[in-house]
């Protein structure tokens, strides 16, 4: 039996939108890129030039500081531009599909000869490195060092997440391949929803932890936090279960098949339902005719920790979602702050939408929808109120105002002390969203891990 | 209506901004922009995308509906007690007008110096006004006696804005609470007048409503005034003008003392709505509660033989500002400590302080303003040592593991 850990801290979001289990019709774009800001902390130096032709896997460019660590094409075409901003900096690489996806060729692995330090250096040179992620500081793992364990939350509990039973559930030789080759270099454990048959349960050569709770308890952090927390000088790593897929398939196939299900959810989608894409695609084609009338925004990823793409712009090689939902920028609401306020959503009590929780009032009058927006509903101010974070913090032992405020005041020492090798910034997306003084968080645990990172490495 | 309002708003907008005519004015124009419409930013490009529609100016709103009760009940009071010391029967409206009139100068004068304070203050450090004082404007008037001069207040309220909260960078960022801070000024700058029998209830009228002489049986004094003068350990509390009352009186509170913190009923009914909303700590209301209620009934078991250490422990609880101080006061979350076992800690020690002040110093009746000042300077101790121990425990589990 599976170990199982609690918690009560948390929340969902009641916001409308999720997924339902359909695969949705669409071709593949012409239009693909990779933007070197999706992957954080990489300084990317360029192995092609316009007009090249690449294979799906061919290398793009590499990371300054780890010259192994290649980024692949996701498609076969040709370059058609590199796009410069300030300072020459690269913005993305778009490259044009030629719609016959073809490989680029690599020998098949053989997985019990392969020696840890040949594995570490082959999954860079094919461009499977950048989906292995690290704990402290959230960005790319270092591959010269050693985890003391390695982490896969089998589900998404942000808001409006898809199943990854429902998307990984029909390749589980490749996601047990993937996790053969990462247990290879560390201990692998694995996350599943507890009261829920998945067939995450069955994966071998890996230890199943079971969790239960309000988001989120999906997230890996998290799930570190309450089995194996990272200390100081430790390191663990993180993989997105479906991109142990990739892994796998390449140990399977000997390719490089970055094709992924996404779900096209929130609650500007006609029929939020998945579809199948590949990493880096433009999301012309997935928005299409699918959405309702409005102001949209566009974001890669959940409503909580994504990032707002324009209509024209690409999914990134980790989201396995892309959420649409109104912007809100033209609404003006006349003193706001003293309506009763219906439908808006608050975990405070402060507004009457509470009323709506009621069991007994949404029999009546039936349930009523919130309606969502992207603005903040307020300014920002110091913090005030105290406690807020705790109440959907689920962490142990870490007390996410203090940790905050030593990260506001690039206070190292507390930092290390108060758990700062710990988190990422989506551990505090909820705090950000329950945030009454509209805190960037996010931004600030981001910049402080940097920080922290540049001034202890 | 709020398309016109709009309009006329970015019609004068360009005025306000850098460079424009009234560029000085940029903060007030903007609390005035922020508190008409919900401002439109929208999230970042990266982060939370959607927010809980909560902020800073309904969290304070709530709190000021919560002292709603508290105000219009102690308005009522004022006049009862106005008409009571006089002999007089007026009727409940008359009452009422008597003692809106009486306080509602005080609120004026607290709100205006105060505003007009932060209002500069914003402007200074260029950031937007804060809510802050708009709860606290309403607390000065509730914890001052009715007869307390205009000029007076007004004195104090600059005081405590400019030394408590300005100086300290603004709302979040002070020590003490501001609204206490004004009490103690008042309390110290001007004790012949601020303390003794003649500031509690009005006698005289106001804008000559009320005319009339008080009884011959009229004291004037609060029930904690009797108790710390009382000149022997066992004595009956009276009102006004004599007749005996006990815990009832106190909790609905028809009985002398500062405008909003006689009811301990309508303060409950602001406690309910408070802690309902989780805009307040439960922990810190319910402990300062356990600790009074405690060191009262140690005082009454072994405390020394004086009239205010046999005051019930359950008296103590409704009378004078402990509840007021517990339920607004108290759980300020800026003064008060931050952390969960912080706040019981804090809770307590108010609770425990303002009994131990009322009975072991008879020259401070209201220790309730004296404890919470007294753990607001403590709060951040206790929560340095809380998160000490979470910084110690953290360690252990990092070296157990190696």
């Amino acid at each position: 039996m599976a170990n199982l850990i609690k918690t009560k801290r948390g929340l969902n979001i009641p916001i409308t939108g999720s997924p339902v289990e359909m695969i949705g019709k669409s071709t593949l774009p012409k239009d693909f890129a990779l933007v070197p800001d999706y992957f954080h902390g990489v300084t990317p130096k360029l192995l092609v030039k316009e007009g090249d032709t690449v294979k799906a896997g061919t290398p793009v460019f590499y990371d300054k500081q780890f010259p192994d660590m290649n980024f692949v094409s996701p498609v076969s075409g040709t370059v058609k531009a590199i796009n410069r901003g300030e300072r020459r900096k690269i913005m993305s690489i778009q490259i044009e599909s030629d719609a016959k996806m073809t490989y680029e060729s690599y020998d098949k692995p053989d997985l019990k000869t392969l020696s840890v330090e040949k594995l570490i250096q082959t999954l860079q040179k094919v461009g499977l490195w950048v989906f292995i992620k690290q704990r402290p500081y959230d960005v790319i793992a270092n591959p010269n060092k050693t985890p003391k364990a390695i982490f896969i939350s089998s589900f998404d509990s942000a808001p409006l997440a898809p199943s990854n039973d429902y998307v990984v559930g029909g390749q589980m030789a490749d996601f047990q391949k993937g996790v053969d080759v990462l247990a290879k270099i560390a201990k692998v454990h694995v996350g599943i929803r507890h009261g829920k048959e998945t067939p995450f349960a069955a994966v071998k050569n890996a230890e199943i932890t079971e969790y239960d709770g309000p988001h989120p308890i999906g997230n890996v952090g998290v799930q570190i936090n309450h089995t194996d927390p990272v200390n100081k000088d430790e390191v663990v790593w993180t993989l997105n279960p479906q991109d142990v897929l990739f892994i796998g398939r390449f140990f399977n196939k000997a390719v490089i098949d970055l094709s992924r299900t996404i779900a096209l959810t929130g609650p500007s989608v006609k029929s939020p339902q998945y579809y199948q894409t590949l990493a880096g695609a433009g999301i012309g084609h997935l928005i299409q005719g699918n959405l309702i009338k409005g102001t949209h925004r566009f974001v890669v990823g959940n409503v909580l920790t994504g990032t707002k793409v324009p209509e024209n712009g690409y999914l990134d090689y980790y989201s396995t979602q892309l959420t649409v939902l109104e912007e809100g920028s033209e609404t003006h609401e006349l003193v706001g702050w003293a309506m009763p306020r219906f439908r808006k959503f608050s975990v405070s009590r402060t507004y009457f939408s509470f009323l709506f929780e009621c069991k007994l009032l949404s029999k009546l009058f039936g349930n009523l929808k919130y309606k969502w927006d992207t603005r903040l509903l307020g300014g920002e101010r110091a913090i005030i109120m105290s406690g807020e974070y705790d109440k959907v913090f689920p962490m142990k032992d870490i007390l996410p105002e203090f940790l905050i405020k030593a990260m506001i005041v690039k206070d190292l020492d507390k930092m290390e002390a108060l758990g700062a090798y710990e988190i990422a910034p989506e551990d505090v997306a909820l705090c950000e969203f329950v945030c009454t003084s509209k805190l960037p968080l996010q931004q600030i645990v981001r910049d402080s891990l940097d920080y922290m990172k540049k001034e202890l490495e | 209506m709020s398309n016109k309002l709009r309009k006329l708003v970015d019609k004068v907008k360009p005025h306000f901004l850098p460079g424009g005519k009234l560029e000085k004015l940029h903060s007030v124009f903007d609390g005035f922009e922020t508190f008409l419409f919900v401002p439109n930013t929208t999230a970042s490009k990266k982060g939370a995308h959607i927010r809980d529609a909560i902020d800073s100016k309904r969290t304070m709103s709530v709190v000021i509906v919560a002292l709603l009760p508290a105000l219009l009940f102690g308005m009522y009071n004022v006049g009862y007690q106005h008409y009571l010391a006089i002999g007089q029967d007026a009727g409940f409206w008359s009452t009422f007008v008597y003692g809106l009139l009486a306080v509602l100068p005080i609120i004026i004068v607290s709100y205006v110096v105060g505003l007009g304070i932060e209002f500069i203050a914003a402007q200074i450090r260029g950031s937007e006004i804060h809510e802050g004082f708009l709860v606290t404007g309403m607390l000065i008037p509730l914890i001052v006696p009715v007869d307390t001069p205009l000029w007076m207040i007004a004195i104090a309220t600059a005081f405590a804005v400019i030394f408590a909260k300005e100086v300290f960078g603004g709302t979040g960022m002070n020590i003490f609470n501001v609204a206490l801070v004004t009490r103690a000024f008042l309390f110290f700058a001007y004790p012949t007048h601020m303390s003794g029998n003649t500031v509690w209830v009005r006698t005289g009228t106001t804008f000559g409503l009320g005319g009339g002489t008080p009884v011959d049986s009229y004291t004037g004094a609060t029930v904690l005034g009797e108790l710390a003068t009382a000149s022997s350990g066992n004595i009956q509390v009276v009102d006004v003008v004599g007749n005996p009352i006990g815990f009832w009186d106190g909790l609905l509170g028809l009985i002398p003392g500062s405008i909003g913190e006689t009811s301990t009923l309508a303060i409950l009914l602001g406690a309910a709505l408070i802690l309902f909303t989780g805009v307040a700590s439960w922990k810190v209301m319910l402990s300062v509660f356990t600790g009074g209620a405690l060191m009262a009934y140690v005082f009454n078991l072994f405390g020394p033989d004086t009239a205010i250490a046999h005051f019930p422990w359950y008296n103590h609880l409704v009378y004078g500002g402990f509840a007021f101080g517990a339920v607004f006061m108290a759980t300020d979350p800026v003064t008060s400590a931050r952390t969960e076992i912080g706040k019981w800690i804090y809770g307590f020690m108010i609770g425990a302080f303002a009994i131990i002040i009322r009975v072991l110093n008879p020259g401070y009746p209201e220790g309730m303003m004296l404890a919470i000042l007294f753990m607001n300077i403590f709060a951040p101790l206790i929560d340095y040592y809380v998160v000490n121990a979470n910084i110690k425990k953290r360690l252990k589990r990092a070296t157990k593991k190696a």
